[in-house]
């Protein structure tokens, strides 16, 4: 059943992002690529990782995506600015390395044995409360860290996007 | 489902994300693939968590989505910024430094 549903979330997934990353229009490619973030969300409910699916969901698929189609839609961009894609030798030479990129990761994974060891029941489950545990214990530092980064990223972009400083 | 195969979805994910930078030229288009990329490691990572039976990969992916919400923010205010004075977001058109 996990099997299933793994391979039912890698199609919505991969699927998903192919059609993000093909669409002219900015609208449909972020819709598309939340689908994939939803995906990504199942495939962590798969894992035990209850918590990072929520939080997938709602920064991600929610936060994210709305912030990307907020922009797409203030900057009114016209069809003539959408039709622009890189000459055929980027896509040649992208597909070439991601072609040897994903052979050298099935294959370190073939030979270091991955392929043979199965995740899922059993494992850790980060539900809410078993998350916080280590969160607030071993990386309070580091989540302070964040705050701040937030912080910053918020004035930041505040004041990038003001017409004029005083 | 093994480890294996969620680090090659992962990859393939990753891989998509790579394209997308490489083929693309709307600059909103190449963030979004920024994120794609940044999923594809948040599910490795996620995997490798499960792999060693700690929750600190979880802990990490965290923070790694807290860190992406300050970059698209960001990224996105200079977006703004940039179509305010060369009105476009074709990443061959800004090459100010280039000139």
């Amino acid at each position: 059943m996990t099997t299933l549903f793994f391979w039912i979330f890698a199609v919505v997934v991969a699927g998903s992002a192919l059609l993000a990353i093909t669409r002219r229009n900015g609208v449909a490619a972020a819709l598309w690529a939340a689908s994939s973030f939803i995906g990504i969300a199942g495939v962590f409910v798969l894992l035990g990782a209850y918590f990072l699916a929520v939080v997938e969901v709602l920064v991600y698929a929610g936060a994210i995506m709305v912030l990307f189609l907020f922009v797409i839609m203030l900057l009114n961009l016209r069809e003539a600015d959408l039709k622009v894609v890189q000459g055929p030798r980027m896509h040649v030479g992208g597909a070439i390395l991601g072609a040897l990129f994903l052979a050298a990761l099935v294959w370190t994974c073939r030979r270091s044995g991955l392929f043979d060891v199965p995740v899922g029941a059993g494992g850790p489950i980060g539900e809410t409360g078993t998350v916080a545990a280590p969160l607030f214990r071993d990386y309070v530092l580091p989540f302070e860290i964040v705050s701040f980064l937030l912080l910053a990223a918020m004035v930041g972009a505040v004041l990038l996007t003001k017409r004029r400083l005083s | 489902m093994t480890v294996g195969h969620l680090v090659t979805l992962a990859g393939v994910l990753f891989t998509l994300g790579m394209l997308g930078v490489l083929s693309r030229r709307n600059i909103l288009i190449i963030l979004l693939s920024v994120e794609l990329m940044l999923n594809a490691a948040a599910l490795a990572l996620v995997a490798f968590a499960s792999y060693r039976g700690n929750l600190d990969g979880q802990v990490m992916v965290f923070f790694a989505i807290a860190v992406a919400a300050a970059e698209v923010a960001v990224g996105l205010a200079l977006v703004i910024a940039l179509f305010r004075i060369r009105v476009t977001v074709d990443a061959d058109q800004v090459n100010l430094l280039k000139q």
